[in-house]
């Protein structure tokens, strides 16, 4: 069924909306009513047919907004992409992997023909035709990698495997919560995760390394990560902090269930095959306190996360300015009684 | 485990002792690419027994028609390398993995110096096909018994050219390692691949020269260890398992029904890493991942290539 693309902005006058059904398929992350780190990585199979595990590569309603959106970021910043001359084969395997993935699975929308190495690329919803050879990047208007990190929703981070440990050694970030790519190129993974408050201590940190090392082609793996956004902003990097952090301030008891936003990142991890590197995506869904709570289940469950969080996570997370306000709106929908293990909305 | 269907295309004796065999998919498609040094673990089904076996893949890492192994008769063999030669033919069935690389190089080196030993070549044909397509500067040292022995010589010439030095036993023909390592500048990175007395000494040669850790890659698959016959008993799904003199722990676990996690199957990768609760002997760690520390401390095995000898062992299983 081919997708309908909604008209959105995720800056200035932040025109963004759920459908029902996306609403519906939201990856709400909360299965108990507390939330801590641990290792919740799990194999990225199949979901069920709807679900945004459907694909390798979810594409929804906001797919053509989003890589808009993107667009805008990078033309106004270029430090977003970068990538080190190491990693051209992985560059490559990222143009293959999504490729593949968006043509077999989005056929109306996204075609692949090959004819031993001379590719055409064709993306109807952005319009866009293009002959390639594969492997060869001067026949690519830019870097392969940067190409289709324009067309694929989400920021996707390339990791180089080696000392035991990985290093991000290229990346398109456009949408992430609050960290920023140029720091974070050529670093290990215990530099980047260095501020991530508690999860060293509780062992999360070696033990999800342990298993990325050992991540295989054909089997990758994924985990959700979330956090709470002021506006239907995917741009809230460090860089811009002066445009979004303010918004914060905005918030207040009536406006509050249509300001802040539950942003949920579906975090995926594929070993490539030539360069024998992996690659992170990491998917951002944003949903209002609003659009959340038509389902009553889901209200009732964040405001047990909520006020349970763990003081440094509300600090950490950047919630402490509106954490009240949003405790308190979603106290209405817990009428106390016990709820079972699950994220389903009903 | 994602595991791909197989059959074998062609069998080719290339020296007395070793086969080359290739592989297709068995539904036609292309396999994926890989990246050199990766290996893939076959699986085969020996009189009932399932062996899994890895072995580096040596063909080109870009040919997605079909993939190439090696495989050397080993003379103590368990059945998986006996059953590779005698029993499987042109149109035989196999499992294998995807690949895994435990081997790969290093992309940020400024040149690498490969060393084989016998079979130990196969990890680096695919390598030699990576390192001339990246342009990157590099050094073949192939030791073999007797020029008989020296699988892919030939093939080995066309690829290297003047970056090939041979050396066969036979001819009393010898690596001077401390030559070859004292004279490199920095940015180089050592790979060993071969019988274990030859990786021990690259290793040590280098260590002593004072190359830094990270730039010395060595791969050893080790055989799961043969050895003397004994029982565990798996705490979680309450049965006890009999571990048969020519069977891996793991594959005794997995023979009972019980699902164990692995990956590499050869004592590197960690995946099958298991709680010890309890222990009257003494446990043989014959792996590469724990550290001396977690091998004395008693309360952790890898069970893909480790074995114990003692009357009770309970595995949190
Ligand atoms: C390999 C790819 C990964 C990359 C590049 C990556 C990168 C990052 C970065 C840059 C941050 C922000 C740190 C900061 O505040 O500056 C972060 C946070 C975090 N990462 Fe990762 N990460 C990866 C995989 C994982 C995995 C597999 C786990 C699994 C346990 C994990 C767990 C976390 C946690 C718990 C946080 C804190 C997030 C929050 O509370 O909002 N990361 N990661
Ligand atoms: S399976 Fe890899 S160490 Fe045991």
């Amino acid at each position: 069924m081919a997708l309908a693309f909604k008209q959105e902005t995720f800056r200035n006058d932040y025109k963004y909306s759920n459908s029902p059904s996306a609403i519906k398929r939201f990856p709400f992350p909360f299965a108990e009513d507390q939330y801590m780190y641990s290792v919740n990585i799990e194999p990225h199979v199949k979901g069920k047919q709807g679900t945004v595990c459907e694909f390798p590569f979810d594409v929804d309603e906001h797919y053509v907004a989003e890589c808009l959106d993107k667009q805008i970021t990078l033309d106004l910043d270029r430090g977003r992409y970068a990538v080190l001359p190491h990693m051209m084969d992985a560059q490559w395997d990222f143009v293959e992997l999504t490729m593949e993935a968006l043509s077999n699975d989005y056929p109306e929308h996204f075609s692949l023909k090959k004819d031993g190495l001379n590719w055409t690329w064709e993306n109807k919803p952005l319009n866009i035709k293009q002959s390639f050879v594969f492997g060869d990047a001067s026949t690519m208007p830019m870097d392969p990698f940067e190409f289709m990190s324009r067309q694929v929703q989400g920021d996707f981070v390339l990791l180089d495997q080696r000392d035991e440990t990985l290093y991000a050694d290229g990346g398109f970030v456009t949408s992430q919560a609050d960290w920023s790519l140029a720091f974070n190129v050529g670093m290990s993974w215990r530099e980047w995760h260095a501020p991530v408050p508690r999860a060293t201590e509780l062992g999360v940190m070696d033990r999800a390394l342990k298993y990325l090392l050992n991540l295989q082609l054909g089997s990758p793996v994924r985990r959700l990560n979330w956090t709470m956004t002021v506006n239907p902003r995917l741009d809230t990097s460090p860089e811009n902090y002066p445009l979004w952090g303010t918004e914060r301030n905005t918030v207040n008891p009536e406006n509050v269930a249509d300001k802040v936003h539950l942003r949920v990142e579906l975090q995926s991890l594929f070993r490539l095959p030539r360069s024998n590197a992996i690659v992170f995506s990491i998917r951002c869904y944003l949903m209002s306190l609003k659009e959340l709570s038509s389902y009553p289940r889901w209200a009732k469950r964040l405001h047990r996360v909520q006020k349970t969080m763990h003081p440094d996570l509300i600090e950490y997370k950047g919630m402490t300015k509106f954490h009240p306000m949003m405790v308190e709106w979603l106290s209405k929908f817990d009428d106390g009684s016990a709820m079972d293990v699950g994220t389903q909305p009903e | 485990m994602s595991m791909i269907d197989i059959k074998v295309a062609a069998v080719e004796q290339v020296t007395p002792l070793v086969k080359h065999f290739t592989f297709v998919k068995q539904d036609g498609s292309p396999f994926p690419a890989f990246s050199g040094g990766s290996h893939v673990v076959v699986s085969m089904n020996v009189g009932g027994r399932v062996h899994r076996n890895p072995y580096s893949l040596m063909g080109s890492p870009v040919d997605t028609e079909a993939y190439h192994i090696s495989v050397r008769k080993q003379e103590q063999s368990r059945g998986g390398s006996v059953f590779m030669h005698e029993s499987v033919e042109v149109g035989t069935s196999l499992q294998i993995t995807y690949p895994v690389n435990l081997f790969s190089l290093a992309k940020k080196a400024h040149k690498h110096i490969l060393i084989a030993g016998g079979i130990g070549i196969t990890p680096f044909m695919s390598q030699l096909v990576d390192l001339n397509r990246l342009n990157s500067n590099f050094e073949l040292h192939y030791a073999f018994r007797s020029p008989e022995h020296g699988a892919f010589a030939a093939q080995l010439k066309a690829i290297c050219n003047d970056k090939l030095h041979c050396y066969a036993d036979s001819k009393n023909e010898r690596i001077d390692l401390i030559d070859l390592l004292s004279k490199q500048p920095l940015g180089i990175h050592v790979y060993v691949c071969g019988p274990n007395p030859m990786v021990v000494a690259v290793i040590e040669a280098a260590r002593n020269l004072g190359w830094p850790e990270n730039h010395i890659h060595s791969e050893q698959f080790l055989s799961p260890g043969i050895g003397e016959p004994f029982k565990i008993q798996l705490a979680k799904s309450n049965i006890e398992v009999h571990v048969p003199a020519e069977m891996s722990m793991l594959e005794a676990i997995e023979a009972a029904g019980v699902d164990a996690d692995y990956l590499c199957r050869g004592g590197v990768c960690g995946r099958c890493e298991v709680n010890v609760l309890e222990s009257d002997g003494a446990l043989l760690h014959h792996d590469h991942f724990l550290t001396d520390a977690e091998k004395a401390s008693g309360k952790k095995i890898m069970p893909c290539v480790s074995r114990a000898r003692c009357d009770r062992l309970v595995l949190d299983l």
